[in-house]
């Protein structure tokens, strides 16, 4: 029954071989494509929601959406005090706010003496630091952990994520996506 | 020291493998029977000098060689004795060098014991399974050696993967290995029988034994590795259709269909050309599915331990392997097509149907597998999860479950539903039917809330439990082959464990609550009560472990201690979420992160008759072992008897 007769033309018996041919062709050109492989985030392209957080720290003042629609790129950085790899991106932060990036923080769950405790070791790069002890805001622009960076276009519009910490390597990806952002 | 043996040991095997290639190759032509000898004595010690290897590399991790590159990058000194050994196969080199010493153990087995097969196509099937063996010592030798020194010794191990340093993973890889290297023997048959053309019973019958085994390893890995999901990752689900997961599916699938046509060939001589071309998929899912988990290529999400270079070899072994005995199938299959005919109404057709569903499934699980790459490649990111792999795949099981109930009670060639077939066959499944439909109906009428799909699922597991049991309807028990008994319980645990699936899906209730010590909630029938909440501390972590008293339906309580674990090396956190098992389902409960008022974050399912998915699963391998046992107790029986006589031949003279 599901044996043809012999005689039959069999193309069929090609067909598992050209299936194979298509997955092959296919993974290659997963394998070759630019390592581009994080997916891309859904609240890219989406403008920041609005909230207004208190000051985490007596030094700087808190931070609320309006100060991303002032018209130039900024960064917003999603850190806490307790959050070891938070520390090791503070050269690279400190290096792009010399180069006149602004940068507004936001600590997540964390305490104003710790936040004052962290800012001293580790270097005050932030313009303004917005308190999140419920991580609302946090949730809000689709940040799964700490650290997390995104490059803000003048109109508070959301246009890179970075995750994890900003290592020396990243920095001059983020310089081009904040000239991107400022087009 | 050890290391170096370890390495010398695993070249020499390679060459040997080179050896057993060409000596087969030459003792297939008239010029060179008289290399043919060589073959299976090759084959056997280089499946012992394999397994010495593994040996040495198991002593370096037991002993915490820390001059060993892969011992310092993946154990320490401070892990539990099972850890340091499950470390060994816990990481890339080691994993593949277990794969490699499981096949060469297994290809020396074959070549010690089968007897039964043309000495031709024999030595065809031990080239085919050297030259596969060869590729994957390329492989370990050239590109991930695992007995690499270092320059300095470390001063400690890197320690092993938290989520790894559980007893359900130490045994869970070497499992799914077993099953699918044991496939990779089932493909050798199917490429020396290629070769020589000599597809027939005989083939099946030396074949079926492999593929069983090997099936059996698969469910128990599958089944286990499911159960480690579902309570190390702490999210309650058994199953996510996970790359890796769909990884293990897809050979078990490919082999569940190899394992029935086999049967056919073994009985009828029938579906050559289908079950040949089985044989070579099932092994070919193994190394697709190793390929894309190792490759990285389908992790998009944080991607790591992604290397590309390993990636592009093992997919240039997969292009010779599969694209080369797909070829030969191509070019060998219109003389080997040629099989028994059957009727409409048969034993074969209704194995033919669960076939074609098998793929069906296999197919859907494939491309949704791989549909975040193609469409990736169209220019939109995607990911496939159960909204497509479970209706989908059910389009297919659902009829597949149904035939199930009836297949079995066929006879070979015709039946026929009327006549003598209808008290034998359409009375009972009938019944079975009816009591399908009345469950249905039932669940309908009572709980509308609940959906399609696991009101289906109900349905059809009180079907076909007792349908599964209808083959030994009017047999003496005693005399009922091993084998009939197999498959009876390997189709009463699919039962089980679908009854178990639809019973999670339909009636599970989850519970979230923020509670301090002292309060209370209800989930399902239970009544849980969060004691306290305090520090524990285990060989090489530490944890806070909550103390909640459960009692179900005002019955004296019992206590659950979830843990969330922090393991110190490598750093790492894992919850350890606690459970309580009774005979209509498992209370689940996690202990979350503390809230800012000193409450805790507490989630708890109560998931009726869960446990008997793995029940199932463990039916079923119980299925694969009684039927593994009656046909190799049969060829024992025969092989006794064949010696038999020949030795009276002998001593008569003739």
């Amino acid at each position: 029954m599901s044996n043809g007769p012999k005689t039959k033309p069999r193309l069929a018996v090609w067909l598992p071989l050209i299936l194979f041919a298509g997955f092959f062709a296919l993974v290659i050109w997963g394998l070759v494509r630019p390592a581009d492989r994080e997916v891309a985030s859904a609240f890219i392209d989406k403008p920041l929601p609005e909230f207004n957080l208190p000051p985490a720290t007596d030094e700087r003042p808190g931070l609320a959406t309006a100060t991303f629609k002032a018209g130039k790129p900024r960064l917003l950085n999603v850190f806490a005090s307790w959050c070891v790899p938070c520390a090791v991106e503070s050269p690279q932060l400190a290096q792009l706010a010399g180069q006149g990036v602004e940068i507004d923080g936001v600590a997540i769950r964390d305490r104003k003496p710790d936040v004052a405790r962290f800012l001293a070791q580790n270097g005050n790069p932030f313009a303004r630091i917005g308190k999140d002890d419920l991580s609302q805001v946090q949730l809000a622009i689709g940040s799964s952990g700490v650290p997390e960076t995104f490059v803000v276009d003048g109109k508070g519009v959301i246009r890179y994520q970075h995750i994890g910490e900003i290592r020396p390597e990243d920095v001059p990806l983020i310089l081009s996506k904040l000239e991107e952002a400022a087009q | 020291m050890i290391a170096e043996l370890g390495l010398a040991v695993l070249w020499m095997a390679a060459a040997l493998a080179v050896l057993q290639l060409v000596a087969g190759i030459l003792a297939l032509r008239p010029e060179g029977r008289q290399v043919a000898g060589l073959v299976r004595p090759v084959a056997v010690m280089q499946g012992v000098l394999v397994a010495g290897a593994l040996v040495a590399l198991i002593t370096l991790f037991l002993t915490t060689d820390l001059s060993v590159k892969l011992v310092a990058e993946n154990s320490h000194s401070m892990k539990p004795f099972i850890f340091k050994l499950a470390g060994t196969w816990g990481n890339h080199e080691g994993s593949m060098l277990l794969w490699v010493a499981i096949m060469a153990v297994a290809g020396g087995f074959v070549a010690l014991v089968e007897k039964r097969l043309p000495e031709n196509t024999l030595i065809a099937t031990l080239a085919g399974q050297a030259f596969v063996s060869l590729g994957f010592y390329a492989f370990l030798l050239l590109a991930s050696n695992p007995f690499q020194r270092l320059p300095e010794p470390a001063p400690e191990g890197a320690g092993l993967n938290p989520l790894l340093q559980d007893i359900g993973l130490a045994f869970h890889p070497p499992t799914l290995y077993v099953g699918y290297v044991g496939l990779s023997i089932a493909f050798s048959f199917a490429v020396g029988a290629l070769v020589t053309r000599d597809v027939g019973p005989a083939f099946a019958r030396a074949m079926r034994p492999w593929v069983l085994g090997a099936w059996i390893f698969l469910t128990l890995g599958i089944t286990a590795g499911s159960y480690w999901a579902y309570y190390t990752l702490g999210w309650g689900g058994w199953w996510f259709w996970d790359p890796v997961e769909n990884a293990s599916l897809m050979p078990w699938l490919a082999a569940t269909a190899l394992l029935h046509s086999c049967s056919v060939l073994a009985s009828r001589n029938a579906l050559k050309a289908w079950t040949v071309m089985l044989g070579v998929i099932a092994f070919s899912m193994s190394m697709v599915g190793t390929f894309l988990v190792r490759s990285g290529i389908l992790t998009s999400v944080h991607a790591f331990a992604v290397d590309p270079e390993r990636g592009s070899f093992i997919l240039a072994l997969l292009a010779i392997y599969i694209g080369g005995a797909l070829t030969l199938f191509a070019l060998r299959a219109s003389t080997v097509t040629e099989g028994a005919r059957f009727s409409f109404v048969s034993r074969e057709a209704a194995l033919v149907f669960n076939n074609v569903m098998l793929c069906g499934i296999l197919g859907i699980v494939l491309v949704g597998t791989l549909y975040p790459l193609l469409t990736e490649a169209m220019g939109v990111k995607v990911s496939v999860g159960p909204p497509y792999f479970n209706p989908v795949s059910a389009v297919f099981a659902i009829p597949m479950m149904l035939v199930m109930g009836v297949g079995p009670l066929l006879r070979w060639r015709q039946d026929s539903f009327e006549g003598k077939g209808a008290g034998r066959i359409t009375l009972p499944v009938g019944v079975c039917a009816l009591l399908s439909a009345a469950v249905l109906l039932g669940v309908e009428l009572l709980a509308p809330q609940i959906k399609l799909l696991p009101a289906l699922g109900l349905a059809i597991a009180a079907g076909l439990a007792p349908a599964s049991f209808l083959p030994l309807r009017g047999r003496n028990l005693r005399r009922t082959p091993l084998a009939t008994w197999g498959m009876v319980f390997g189709h009463f645990g699919i039962a089980v464990a679908l009854f178990g699936m639809a019973s999670e899906s339909a009636f599970s209730t989850e519970r979230l609550a923020a509670m301090r010590p002292g309060d209370v909630q209800q989930v399902g029938p239970y009544a849980v009560k969060l004691e306290g909440i305090g520090p524990v501390a285990g060989p090489n972590w530490t944890a806070l472990e909550g103390t909640v008293s459960a009692s179900y339906a005002g019955a004296a309580p019992s206590i659950l201690r979830p843990q969330a674990r922090t393991f110190s090396n490598p750093p790492g956190n894992r919850t350890e979420s606690a459970l309580k098992t009774r005979w209509n389902g498992q209370l689940y409960a996690v202990l979350g992160e503390e809230g800012d008022d000193g409450r805790w974050q507490m989630r708890f399912w109560w998931k009726p008759f869960v446990p008997m998915i793995w029940y199932g699963g463990a039916l079923i391998a119980l299925g694969g072992l009684l039927a593994l046992l009656g046909r190799v107790a049969a060829d024992v029986r025969r092989l006794v008897a064949t010696g038999k006589i020949a030795y009276r031949r002998e001593r008569q003279g003739r």
